[in-house]
């Protein structure tokens, strides 16, 4: 069933995405994802130019001329950014645009000159991976070698670019040499992918699993090698699907998998994923309006009202009635109150609980007034917030601080357990 | 010699000259150029739907899918960015890929006979070909189909800029300020999006995905350059999309050269040289 063209095919595919992989980490790590879409458009006249000027479609002139004119769409976004008052996405807008043209107008020069061997300098637009040689191969790997070399050599300079440019200026690296390394990289993957897998297909493959190994590491160096590996099975995955109908185009159907394994991390990734969020958000949240609530309970206590109703307890603090019955039941699963016919009171454990939230609220507004010199007036707001976040180690550091004190600022008695 | 064909095919290049410049002021201004681009490209799968669903001739069905899938676009990114909390550049980058991909799958899948789609008309459309639909009516030429389509879309886009220019003006400087006045960002945004959805999709057969973005960027760019006032930005806009229509087709005609991509490099020419002239000599930072 695999034919050996087809293995040909699919490690040819699986090489360029995972190596599309590793170099799109620095485009979306910079910024500059869309960047790759210009240099992708930008080659086409000079595969153009290199056709007109050398007269043979030897693929070795033709990567020269897309190499020299995508280069020269990087630098001319920079000047535009830089010199001018347009905006990046204007100046890229600008050289993707204007170099496309350009190139287009140099295809019709050359279909007009009636060369009839022009015949496939389009396929540098969408890709015809089916055709793919065992020389594209060798060159595929010759790029994925010295692309791992560079980045291993440079990993530290490359890394410090990544994350902090005016860093890595103060500590004096080269910046303006390895940011052309980084761009020269990036403009050699481009135009030696293209016509295995077409320009759209280039800048998605620059993109997604950058962007997607991102939710899975902090670490660089595991972001290229987790973004290399889902380039290199989107590619093989993409391959294989296309074989499903008759001229099939591989791009898009490597494109669709980079998108769905990129909206399942987005959604399902631990600690960046969407969902992760929600969860940590709607549990703070919970333990915040909790507290809110064992502390207002305490408060009552001091006035002595030791029983309150969930109407009773509104006129004490301001809630929204559904968050309130919801956060008096996790207390009462918690056992921090009992429940008798709708009313509430606090139980043993509740009340140290509540006590210990009491506690670090006027433990903070004394800290504010004593030692940052707030006004009484101003200290409640912030210690609303703060109290949530203290931990046992900051209080029992307050506590030594203020040398154990018993009343807060407004005269209040701060409860120990 | 001008003939009947050439004030055709100029007409067509200036009405969607005009609606692309326009609207692309606004989108320069908004930083939101990539989006633009990105919806070029990701109104495909609607037009190829459309395609399936009825015949180009009726096409409402194309309108509507552009609309729809243009809209969808910015929804996506937006969906990515602010929900799902991607970066900006890689939200957008992966929705027109994706919908571009789609697009091209839904053609590959369901072309089989239709010879209506075809991804090279999509991306380079020609120009040269568009005065083959003549409408002729009581013998007489009233012009061709996709100026029929192409003049009431620039009618409501200047109805649109007439009518709504403080908003878009609020809009497009101060979002923020814009949303404390009472006016409705969200209402403007998309209504801005919708635009340029339905002029990319009617001019992809003339001048193809891509050239559409060049004639949404490249006037209002340069108009932008030469401005600090949205009045004369967007009059200056119309005056330099008119100018590289006319130069690039009559030298496309004369070097017999892609009409399109010639006038998207007529007018790379001309902010090339407004840039160049700007970083050597800053005189003229300032025209107007």
């Amino acid at each position: 069933m695999l034919s050996s063209t087809l293995i040909l095919v699919l490690i040819g595919l699986a090489v360029i995405s995972a190596v599309a992989g590793v170099v799109g980490c620095y485009a979306f790590l910079r910024k500059r994802a869309l960047v790759g879409d210009a240099v992708a458009h930008s080659v086409l006249p000079g595969v153009a130019v290199g056709f007109i000027l050398s007269g043979t479609k030897d693929p070795f002139y033709l990567l020269l001329g897309g190499l020299v004119f995508g280069y020269l769409a990087i630098l001319s976004i920079d000047v535009i950014h830089r010199k001018t008052k347009l905006s990046e996405d204007s100046a890229i807008g600008l050289v993707t645009t204007i170099y496309f043209a350009f190139g287009s107008v140099f295809l019709s020069v050359i279909s007009n000159s009636g060369n009839g061997d022009q015949a496939g300098l389009k396929d540098f637009l969408f890709g015809k991976a089916a055709t793919m040689t065992e020389m594209d191969v060798i060159v595929f790997l010759i790029a994925a070698i010295l692309v791992v070399i560079s980045v291993g050599v440079f990993y530290k300079p490359f890394l410090l670019l990544s994350f902090n440019k005016d860093f890595a200026n103060t500590q004096g690296w080269k910046v303006n040499f390895y940011e052309t390394l980084l761009s020269l990289m990036t403009v050699l993957i481009i135009a030696i992918g293209l016509q295995a897998v077409g320009v759209v297909l280039m800048s998605a493959l620059l993109i997604a699993p950058a962007a997607s190994s991102r939710y899975w590491t902090n670490s660089l160096r595991k972001m290229m090698a987790i973004s290399a590996v889902f380039g290199a099975m989107a590619g093989i995955g993409g391959g294989l699907l296309s074989l499903l109908g008759e001229d099939m185009p591989t791009g898009p159907w490597v494109i669709m998998i980079l998108f769905l394994f990129t909206l399942i991390t987005l959604l399902f990734a631990p600690e960046k994923g969407y969902f992760f969020i929600r969860r940590r958000n709607s549990n703070n949240l919970r333990k915040i309006n909790e507290e809110n609530v064992m502390k207002a309970l305490h408060q009552l206590n001091e006035i002595g009202i030791k029983e309150v109703t969930l109407s009773s307890f509104l006129d004490k603090r301001k809630m929204d009635t559904d968050q309130l019955q919801k956060t008096f039941n996790n207390v009462s699963d918690k056992d921090w109150v009992t429940k008798t016919n709708d009313v509430y009171a606090l139980t043993e454990r509740g009340a140290i609980e509540a006590k210990r939230i009491v506690r670090l609220h006027r433990l903070w507004e004394l800290y504010l007034t004593q030692r940052l010199n707030f006004k009484e007036d101003h200290i409640h707001g912030t210690a609303e917030t703060i109290e949530h976040l203290i931990t046992d180690e900051l209080e029992a550091q307050l506590v030594k601080e203020l040398d154990y004190p018993t009343e807060d600022p407004h005269n209040k008695e701060i409860p120990y357990n | 010699m001008l003939n009947l064909n050439d004030i055709l095919n100029i007409s067509t290049a200036l009405l969607i000259a005009w609606s692309c410049s326009l609207l692309g002021v606004f989108l320069v201004l908004r930083k939101m150029v990539m989006v633009g681009d990105a919806i070029s490209h990701s109104v495909l799968p609607g037009v190829v739907m459309a395609f399936l669903v009825g015949s180009y001739s009726s096409s409402s069905f194309i309108l509507i899918g552009a609309a729809v899938f243009g809209v969808l676009t910015t929804i996506i990114i937006d969906f990515l960015y602010r929900k799902l909390k991607l970066q900006e550049d890689a939200s957008i980058g992966l929705t027109f890929t994706w919908l571009f991909a789609l697009g091209v799958i839904l053609i590959t899948v369901f072309a089989d006979g239709n010879s209506h789609i075809d991804k090279d008309c999509v991306l380079f459309g020609e120009l040269g070909l568009t005065f083959l639909d003549k409408i002729i009516i009581g013998g007489r030429l009233w012009g061709t189909k996709s100026m029929m389509l192409l003049l009431p879309l620039l009618l409501i886009v200047v109805v649109f800029v007439f009518k709504g220019f403080k908003g878009f003006q609020i809009h497009a400087f101060q979002a923020e300020y814009a949303q404390t006045k009472g006016i409705s960002t969200g209402f403007w945004h998309y209504a801005l999006m919708t635009l340029v959805s339905l002029v990319t999709v009617l001019s992809f057969e003339s001048v193809g995905a891509i050239l559409v973005v060049g004639f949404l960027v490249v006037p209002p760019a340069t108009a932008y350059l030469l401005t600090k006032n949205l009045r004369n930005m967007l009059l200056l806009s119309l005056v330099i999309s008119t100018f590289d229509v006319l130069v690039g087709y009559f030298t496309a005609l004369h070097f017999d050269l892609a009409i399109s991509p010639t006038i998207i490099t007529v007018s790379g020419l001309v902010i090339f040289l407004t840039i160049v002239v700007q970083i050597t000599n800053s005189r003229f930072k300032t025209v107007v």
